[in-house]
């Protein structure tokens, strides 16, 4: 299967997709630099490049959301001769079978997923709807791709990698040629994204081409027939992938070498905080926690692993100080906490990166500046007879732009226009700036290319350094057995006790995260309520 | 008791379907422009220039149908205006839908006054007649309370269902429910986005116009200045106590009509010890009341009141 998957059936009259030299400026920005891009029937092309290369760019104009300043989209059409697709019109490319799932998914959560799947493909103005006919195709699809879905389900009922397959089924049911997947595996729990790629490989061997917009290395190693790279708006590299290598590819995407982050070693210094035998019982597993009892200490990066939706919001939520334990007791520096508030925490210098960096990291509609403040707005450093002080927010801003390497337009550009990368080094800069004493890091890296990853892991890790205590709630083993010091498993809303890092079996710390293994110091902990 | 003996009289009901009559025309438009994701606040003026319309154009000689469509034109006029301001050009919507009532009523008055400057008292019209359908309009009960309305009362029950119909088993309604909830997935699907929202806007504004013009036309024979009396925002509120379904739509006006023909008989019943302003209250507060308890739960469309811009991230 994998030998299989890795020759590229490449002859020209199987060519079906060919991009020209398309050029895309925003403003003084240039998304896409003069790319072409070819894919045949049945290959599967990768388009790998930092967050801000081009990609997303690249495949909307494909799709017609968004029109070239120059360069050609051409499609094959049922005899194998190109022709070109008229541009900036999502009809046009549905029609020539190019099918594309978002990153964000454009369905309408209000109906259900055969709702979805139909919408448009029936002329509007009809008295009834014949959904007999679009439900047997669609059985008949599900049973050949092996993406099963319950389509009687509303769609916001519906688990993230249900709704993707409601997605690629939405493609399919349109007969596409070509699917188009941005960043299909950002929201995905590993299990889910396996099963996916197993579908794509069958679906590619029947015929279906395939570009999957991606900048994680490994997965798009083992899917993908041919590899395009794109970095700062240009295409800079394109290979077999049978030709790749995990380090050349990723100097390729980044533009210089990948600095491989390292621990140095550090004695942890007094407990910042300590949980003791926290419950928080919400009748919901996710958002409950079960006699835990954790403890970071300065210079020590405490790693929480789990499998995302198992006790990690309520932790997060309560070292933020957003919510209280029903029982047990929440000690910062050696003293109980008997108010919970957010900004007493704050105070006491707990700082977080949220998990959902868009959503509760930043104000889209706020500048990057603004945001930057926006934790401190009553510092005085902002204020200036009581009023805030724009010139030195903006000068803080200027700092932090340049510091942490965010880029943007400026100070004065909406955030919402920033990528997902440099949303993060945006919080990063904001959070570290202050000189917490704790860092909350939830799912920091996730979604992040690999430069703005290792960005993130060398900050931590010099806050590390700086005697700062980190709990790092990640997913992501490689993260989590580089920069965690100690590492603790949550699962169904129990914490083992933390072991050091150095100790630790990877495949054993990935069966403890899946609850499939108890831990194995446990009978060292002095609680029971562990192990039962 | 005499609330019960209120109750239960036959004309009691046909009262309160006779107030809730043009509230179910006003709630169905509001609730199709909100479907598709439009607030439509400029309901309280369509309504004024539906009713002026449809009156008018009767007083100068069209039929009584004919006075309807020019009141359901007149309604997608002042839509149009709504939906061009706040669709393609994603202007607020409270902003605009107000600026759509204030521009209807003032309109509407002008053409009134430029038509008739001298009159004291408005001309009258030959209205819509009560119905005598044979045999339904004899049953007991119901022939009173239901079928010996006038037509435009049994088009608004005609009404509530085809609204139904469409937006649950068509493809356009399947259309109008996806692109007030995430209209990034109707332009991933090949549709226009904009097409349909304006689209819906005119024609749930058409409707709305119909509800004012059944007040000029078929409860009154007249047209009079501040006659719509703040029904086109009653509409508004039930629209959310409806949550954008049209049974239960017909439902929340029935009730509010329900709740305003008991308080005219209960001032008759009771008026010599309460002043009359409470019960004038009641109806409101009752449906304050019913919407505090159902709009809690409330499921907006998603997108309502958010402007989609095509090819913006």
């Amino acid at each position: 299967m994998s030998s299989a998957a890795h020759t590229s059936p490449k002859t020209s009259q199987d060519l079906l997709l060919s991009l020209a030299g398309i050029t895309k400026k925003f403003g003084p920005l240039i998304a896409n630099d003069a790319i072409d891009l070819t894919v045949h029937r049945g290959e599967i092309v990768a388009l790998l490049g930092e967050n801000g290369a081009g990609k997303t760019t690249l495949m909307n104009i494909l799709f017609g959301h968004y029109i070239a300043d120059e360069g050609t989209v051409s499609v094959a059409n049922q005899n194998g001769e190109l022709e070109l697709l008229e541009p900036g019109a999502p009809q046009a490319a549905l029609d020539a079978g190019i099918g594309m799932v978002h990153q964000h998914f454009t369905l309408a959560e209000n109906l259900t997923g055969l709702d979805n799947i139909i919408l448009g493909t029936e002329p509007i103005f009809r008295l009834r709807r014949d959904r007999t006919k679009a439900r047997a195709k669609l059985n008949d699809l599900m049973a050949r791709s092996g993406l099963s879905v319950d389509l009687d389900q509303p769609v916001h009922k519906l688990t993230v990698g249900e709704k993707q397959r409601v997605e690629i089924l939405k493609a399919l049911y349109r007969d596409a040629r070509l699917l188009v997947l941005d960043e299909p595996t950002a929201v995905l729990t590993p299990q889910e994204a396996e099963s996916m790629f197993a579908t794509l490989r069958k679906l590619a061997a029947s015929g279906l081409s395939v570009i999957i917009i991606a900048h994680k290395l490994a997965e798009v190693l083992a899917v993908s027939h041919r590899i395009a790279v794109l970095r700062g708006g240009k295409k800079v590299g394109e290979m077999t992938t049978s030709d790749a290598d995990h380090r050349s590819i990723a100097e390729l995407m980044v533009g210089h070498e990948v600095p491989v982050s390292r621990r140095t070693a550090r004695a942890p210094g007094n407990p910042v905080i300590s949980l003791i035998d926290v419950t928080i019982d919400r009748g919901d597993s996710r958002r409950s926690l079960h006699g835990v009892n954790i403890t970071a200490h300065e210079g020590e990066i405490l790693g929480i692993a789990g499998v995302s939706g198992n006790g990690q919001a309520a932790l997060a939520q309560l070292i933020a100080g957003l919510d209280k334990p029903d029982f047990g007791t929440v000690e910062i520096f050696g003293k109980k906490i008997t108010k919970f508030d957010a900004h007493q925490f704050a105070q006491n210098g707990i700082a977080r990166i949220p998990e959902d960096r868009h959503h509760d990291g930043m104000v889209g509609s706020m500048t990057v500046a603004e945001n930057i403040a926006i934790e401190d707005v009553r510092s005085p450093e902002y204020q200036k007879l009581g009023f805030l002080d724009f010139d030195a927010i903006r000068k803080r801003a200027e700092h932090a732009i340049t510091d942490y390497d965010v880029r943007c337009p400026g100070p004065d550009a909406p955030a919402r226009l920033l990528s997902g990368g440099n949303i993060q080094k945006l919080i990063l800069a904001r959070v570290l700036e202050k000189s917490p004493k704790l860092i909350l890091a939830n799912q920091p890296s996730r979604g992040l290319d690999v430069g703005a990853q290792s960005e993130v892991h060398r900050r931590l890790l010099e806050a590390r350094q700086a005697g700062a205590a980190v709990i790092l709630i990640s997913e992501d083993l490689d993260e989590l057995l580089t920069i965690s010091d100690q590492i603790a498993v949550i699962h169904a809303g129990h914490i083992t006790s933390s072991m050091a890092t150095e100790t630790i079996d990877r495949s054993e710390l990935g069966l403890m995260m899946a609850g499939q293994k108890k831990h194995a110091h446990a009978d060292t902990t002095k609680n029971a309520g562990e192990t039962a | 008791m005499e609330i019960i003996d209120i109750l239960l009289a036959a004309s009691f009901w046909e009262a309160a379907i006779r107030i809730a009559t043009p509230l179910i025309f006003g709630v169905l438009g509001a609730l199709v422009c909100e479907r598709a994701g439009v607030l439509n606040l400029g309901i309280e003026g369509i309504f004024t220039a539906g009713a002026m319309a449809g009156w008018m154009a009767v007083w100068l000689g069209a039929g009584l149908w004919g006075g309807l469509l020019v009141a359901a034109l007149a309604g997608g006029f002042f839509g149009l205006i709504h939906a061009i301001l706040t669709v393609p050009l994603g202007l607020s919507q409270h902003v605009s839908g107000i600026g759509v009532t204030l521009l209807a009523t003032s309109l509407s008055y002008f053409t009134y006054r430029t038509a008739l400057p001298d009159v004291s008292s408005p001309p009258r019209i030959t209205p819509f007649q009560p119905l005598d359908i044979p045999v339904l309009s004899d049953l007991p009960f119901i022939g009173q309370a239901l079928f010996s309305q006038t037509a435009m009362t049994i088009l608004a029950f005609v009404l509530v269902f085809v609204t139904g119909w469409v937006l649950y088993r068509t493809p356009l309604g399947l259309a109008i429910r996806a692109v007030g909830d995430n209209p990034s997935a109707v332009e991933a699907q090949g549709l226009s986005v904009y097409a349909l929202r304006i689209g819906a806007v005119v024609v749930g504004s058409a409707m709305m116009a119909l509800g004012g013009a059944f007040l000029t036309m078929s409860a009154f024979d007249a047209f009079f200045f501040g006659m719509i009396n703040g029904r086109g925002w009653v509409c508004i509120a039930l629209t959310v106590f409806a949550s954008w379904r049209p049974g239960k739509a017909l439902i929340g006006a029935l009730l509010f009509g329900a709740f305003d023909a008991f308080q005219v008989r209960l001032q008759t019943e009771v008026g010599a010890f309460l002043p009359s302003q409470v019960f004038l209250m009641m109806p409101y507060i009752l449906s304050i009341i019913a919407l505090i308890v159902v709009a809690r739960k409330a499921d907006y469309p998603k997108a309502l009141l958010v402007p989609w811009f095509k090819g913006q991230r």
